[in-house]
């Protein structure tokens, strides 16, 4: 739900209906980093009601692009952390496994992988 | 538009890393470096709320004479981690019929008998129902057709044991010692336990960790030079031995901060007057330490995996919406 105006949509708060701060922060430090962005912020109008306004102005370009910008800018970056962790994950199994190996065998001198 | 975007999310690439710590298959400790503190507690919060698990929340007792009432008998029964996938199961809206890819039956029926000594009764005693439930629905009408099955709580189309992910491994609670109740001589429980999946959100119970946090790296660093006795007053005024000291030869001697992930930031170091010009604590803003404690369903690297992947749904619904 978008509430902005007609004539200009440079800037608008959108209500967004069954979100938290768990997005709604996330959303927020995205936006912050666009460079079109002149304000941006987001309240919880009562926390009873799972309800969260993001507002944001820019210089020129319709709030509704930029805040969609953002949120492909947010699933790049989760993405990237995936794939990241992954790999960390993956490394580390492997460093393991060859320690184990090493350990087992006594008389080993096989040179260590990073 | 896209360029100031793009370079923005390059840098971020750039500098994100993830080292992992500590892996085993109930806990887990990684750092997450450049990353930003909204996102990092957004994926907390969603590996605490918002990743779904199977939980037990409808009991339907036959008997219990125990001393434990039956709310605080289903309560704990709800409490109890189920060692299960739970990708595998669908959500069950109120007017779904329990069926076998939204709910896992168990069982208890445990009997003190006279005379013999008190018995606890622990999770190992909960028998998994791969057919579904067996307590009979009564129902009013007088059924001329009651050669067939007569229906029960729950309308299984098939075993759950047929499906291959079941087949060799069955459902049961993650820890078999777990206390449900004690009975005394002549006591009895029967009830049957349906499971279904939920989030954290609604109840704790379906939480899939015991607990996730994070804190960010310490940073201790000694704006002079500290030598000599100095040195080893500031070494032995640390509890977790952060610092240490190096000898510089001719028996000039300097503290060196060795370990400050080990900081707890307790300020021992700079509780008296003068230490404070010598030494500054403040954490790293970028730099995360992520530890998961899994209760069972999910190893904790599979958790944080689903949990992103959460974050990436929400932002498409809102992307979707928009559009």
């Amino acid at each position: 739900m978008e509430h902005g105006s007609f004539t200009d949509n440079s800037a608008a708060t959108f209500s967004l209906t069954e979100e938290d701060h768990t997005l709604a922060n996330a959303v927020r430090f995205t936006l912050n980093q666009d460079p079109r962005v002149t304000f941006c912020g987001y309240s919880i109008p009562h926390p009873s009601n799972a309800r969260v306004n993001i507002r944001v102005q820019t210089t020129g370009d319709p709030a509704r692009e930029v805040l969609k910008d953002a949120c492909q800018d947010l699933m790049l970056m989760c993405r990237h952390v995936r794939s990241g962790f992954d790999k960390a994950v993956e490394d580390f199994k492997a460093s393991n496994a060859v320690k184990a190996m090493k350990i087992d065998s006594q008389d080993s001198d096989s040179e260590e992988s990073e | 538009m896209g360029v100031d975007n793009s370079l923005r999310l390059d840098h971020f690439c750039h500098n994100f890393r993830v080292e992992v710590v500590r892996l085993t298959e109930e806990d887990m400790e990684f750092d997450m470096i450049g990353i930003d503190a909204a996102i990092a507690n957004a994926f907390r919060r969603i590996l605490i709320a918002e990743l779904p698990t199977m939980a037990i929340e409808k009991v339907l007792i036959a008997n219990n004479t125990s001393v434990v009432q039956d709310e605080v008998l289903a309560h704990r029964l709800g409490l109890i981690p189920i060692s299960v996938d739970p990708r595998l199961f669908e959500y069950m809206s109120e007017n779904d019929q329990p069926n076998e890819k939204n709910t896992i039956v168990f069982k208890l029926h445990v009997h003190c008998k006279r005379g013999s000594p008190r018995i606890t009764v622990k999770s190992d005693e909960l028998k998994w129902l791969p057919n579904g439930s067996e307590l009979i629905k009564e129902s009013r009408k007088v059924a001329s057709d009651s050669a067939s099955k007569p229906e029960t709580y729950t309308s299984f189309s098939c075993s759950q044991d047929t499906l291959p992910e079941f087949a060799n491994n069955p459902i049961a609670p993650k820890y078999p010692d777990i206390i449900i109740s004690k009975l005394g001589p002549g006591q009895e429980i029967e009830l049957e336990a349906h499971a279904v999946k939920g989030m954290g959100k609604t109840h704790a119970k379906w939480s899939p960790v015991a607990t996730a946090w994070y804190r960010m790296l310490p940073e201790v660093v000694l704006l002079e030079e500290v030598e000599d006795d100095l040195a080893e007053g500031l070494k032995s005024k640390c509890p977790v031995n952060v610092f240490d000291i190096e000898d510089l030869g001719k028996g000039k001697k300097r503290a060196t901060v060795a370990r400050p992930r080990a900081c707890t930031l307790c300020r021992e170091c700079i509780r008296d007057e003068e230490w404070e010009k010598r030494v500054a604590i403040h954490r790293v803003k970028d730099h995360f330490i992520f530890t998961i404690e899994s209760t069972g369903a999910l190893p904790p690297e599979v958790l944080f995996t689903e949990a992103v992947k959460i974050l990436e749904d929400k932002c498409e619904r809102v992307i979707t919406e928009l559009s």
